[in-house]
């Protein structure tokens, strides 16, 4: 108090129009200080060691690492939980989310909540709680043992608790779009003739294309790197349950940290042209957005 | 008859919006359902459309019971205020959406999209999209998309809306003459009773979900079923226990013996009309409509005192022509 006190009548009789205007700019430049600062250790650093570390054995290294069988069928394991969880996710997510844009039922602001649960749990949790389902004594254990179909540390497991954790990013991006778009334009090509899902396809897709395209990209993200919950179901079998992300952990259990860091960087790789992906999904969907 | 309406009823949760509604809409027609905003005209407009279900009652579209029919089914063509237009799509692509719908041939297509954008005098702006037209062209391209299906009635959920003063006078003439060429059977929802006189052949008067008369402009002013349409369409202004329409008084300057006298509070000129704000003498506020050549002869100034008299009532009359559900 007695500080600001003896501060203002400084400030007052120095230059009072420019003072606070430069204290502003100052101000300012601190935050994008702060802004870069943070970026560059937590993101950038330890993009580049893991570029230096990848890259650093050369090319010897690398081929070494995808002449493994195990690498390769982890990267293959990958890709195909990271295949199937999109493909669901964009399906029952388009679902979900025309349901709490459209509809109006009891218990809708509870199903809106529980969307986000998968955001707030613990992967080690969601792991545990397909465990407590399907393992042995599970609720549905006995159902799928009959069928002979194994789930637990099984592919089956670890592909639900990938698209358990992805559910939430396209029903996040679409419910906005289309609670903003409205049903008029659908209506009016109702009454011009066409049904419901070639209203669909002609009108509506068109319309929120570039905000789904964006959720699903930010599914296939999480999906390539989803490691605790896999890790709880699957049982980490070398070359038949391990995706790249547990290969990588195993890598570094095994003193093989060089193999390891060539996964890693590969990973690494993938996110980012994702990334950039969907930044131009979303640069576009915000652009379409403004037009109107 | 084109559309039958028959005791529709239809609530929102608590809120009755139609109450045993029932309308019979001619063939060729222009119809206008009027009323103030929340009376339930619009709900009306889209249970014709098949875009709201009624909890009760029966719409028939030329005979052909429609309730339980979806809205392509119906034949019926709909613009909407805020127009509802196809933003991915250029102006051609818009008109022609319903007719690629029923996948009709192309060269069709197209012949019948520059005859339509003629009409609608949109010609030349084929290749734009909506985002680059102005809100009085997108509402024609509207209608041009409606029309393009041929069909059998045309439904506009307050059209000009959400258009500036100037372009919404424009429109409605113009569609009043788009109408006359076309002879679409026609039902236009507005709020705005200026607008409804001008466009309607007949004017359907809805309040609280209910129809309050239903018949010709002119028979609906100076034969107005009830207080409500009386007050609604129309100008009016109380005199004692009556109400009268404001250029139905009379105004003198020599006392005479069947006049009330009064204050002069304000004479607005609005052109041709001249709008007179009076007091009678016990303080009750009244207002006259005097042509200018009136107002001129009669050089009022505020403040003055002046003698009024109704020089006709207009009386509510419960068996005005079309009073009530009338069909």
């Amino acid at each position: 108090m007695s500080q600001q006190a003896h501060a203002d009548p400084l400030a007052s009789s120095g230059r009072p129009a420019s003072r606070p205007e430069s204290r502003g700019r100052a101000v300012r430049a601190l935050l994008v200080g702060v802004a870069l600062l943070y970026v560059l250790v937590l993101i950038v650093a330890p993009l580049a060691g893991i570029m230096y570390y990848g890259l650093r054995n050369g090319l010897g290294a690398i081929t070494d690492t995808f002449s493994q069988p195990d690498v390769t069928h982890a990267f293959y394991l990958t890709f195909v939980i990271m295949l199937i969880t999109v493909v669901v996710t964009t399906v029952l997510g388009l679902v979900v989310a025309f349901v709490l844009a459209r509809d109006r039922f009891p218990g809708k602001s509870l199903l809106s909540a529980f969307v986000n649960l998968p955001l707030a749990v613990s992967p080690v949790v969601v792991g545990l709680m397909a465990i407590l389902l399907f393992g042995r004594g599970g609720w549905f254990e006995p159902f799928f043992s009959a069928q002979g179909i194994q789930i637990m540390f099984a592919i089956p497991s670890m592909v639900i608790v990938t698209i358990f954790i992805s559910i939430p990013f396209v029903i996040r991006e679409v419910v906005p779009l289309l609670e903003e778009l409205g049903m008029e334009e659908e209506q009016a090509a109702w009454t011009l003739g066409a049904s419901r899902l070639q209203t669909f396809f002609r009108i509506t897709l068109p319309n929120i294309r570039w905000g789904l395209f964006y959720g699903m990209a930010l599914s296939a993200a999480r999906a390539i790197g989803e490691v605790g919950a896999v890790l709880v179901v699957s049982g980490q079998v070398q070359g038949r349950t391990e995706t790249a992300t547990l290969y990588i952990l195993r890598a570094f259990d095994q003193y093989q940290p060089e193999r390891g860091y060539v996964v890693a960087l590969t990973l690494a790789a993938f996110s980012i042209v994702l990334l950039i992906g969907i930044e131009a999904f979303k640069r576009r969907s915000l652009k379409r957005a403004g037009q109107e | 008859m084109a559309i039958g309406v028959h005791n529709v009823t239809k609530r929102f949760g608590d809120f009755v919006a139609l109450n045993d509604v029932s309308l019979a809409i001619p063939t060729g027609s222009l119809t206008v359902l009027l009323g103030p905003s929340g009376s339930g005209k619009s709900t009306l407009l889209r249970v014709i459309a098949g875009l709201e279900q009624p909890d009760s009652g029966e719409v028939a579209i030329f005979g052909l019971d429609s309730t339980a029919l979806p809205p392509q089914k119906r034949g019926v063509g709909f613009v909407f205020q805020h127009y509802a237009s196809f933003k991915r799509m250029t102006v051609r692509d818009n008109v022609a959406f319903g007719m690629k719908i029923q996948k009709r041939p192309k060269q069709e297509i197209r012949a019948r999209v520059d005859e339509l954008l003629e009409l609608v005098q949109l010609q030349g702006l084929a290749g734009r999209y909506p985002s680059q037209l102005s809100g009085g062209q997108r509402q024609r391209m509207a209608l041009a998309r409606a029309l393009a299906v041929e069909p059998k009635v045309l439904l506009l959920d307050e059209p000009f809306g959400a258009l500036d003063a100037r372009v919404r006078k424009e429109l409605r003439a113009w569609l009043r003459r788009l109408h006359d060429e076309v002879h679409v059977t026609t039902v236009l929802v507005t709020h705005d009773q200026e607008e409804a006189m001008e466009v309607a052949d007949r004017i359907a008067v809805v309040n609280h979900g209910r129809i309050e008369q239903y018949g010709k402009p002119r028979d609906l002013y100076e034969h107005p079923a009830t207080e409500f349409v009386m007050t609604f369409v129309g100008p009016v202004t109380r005199f004692g226990e009556a109400y009268i329409r404001p250029h139905d008084l009379e105004v003198e300057l020599e006392p005479n013996a069947r006049y009330e006298e009064a204050t002069v509070e304000k004479v607005v000129h609005l052109g041709f009309e001249v709008r007179v704000e009076l007091a009678l003498a016990e303080g009750e506020h009244l207002e006259a409509q005097l042509t200018k050549r009136e107002a001129e002869r009669l050089e009022l100034l505020e403040g003055q005192r002046v003698f009024v008299r109704p020089s006709r009532l207009t009386e509510v009359e419960e068996d005005a022509p079309g009073a009530r559900v009338a069909s």
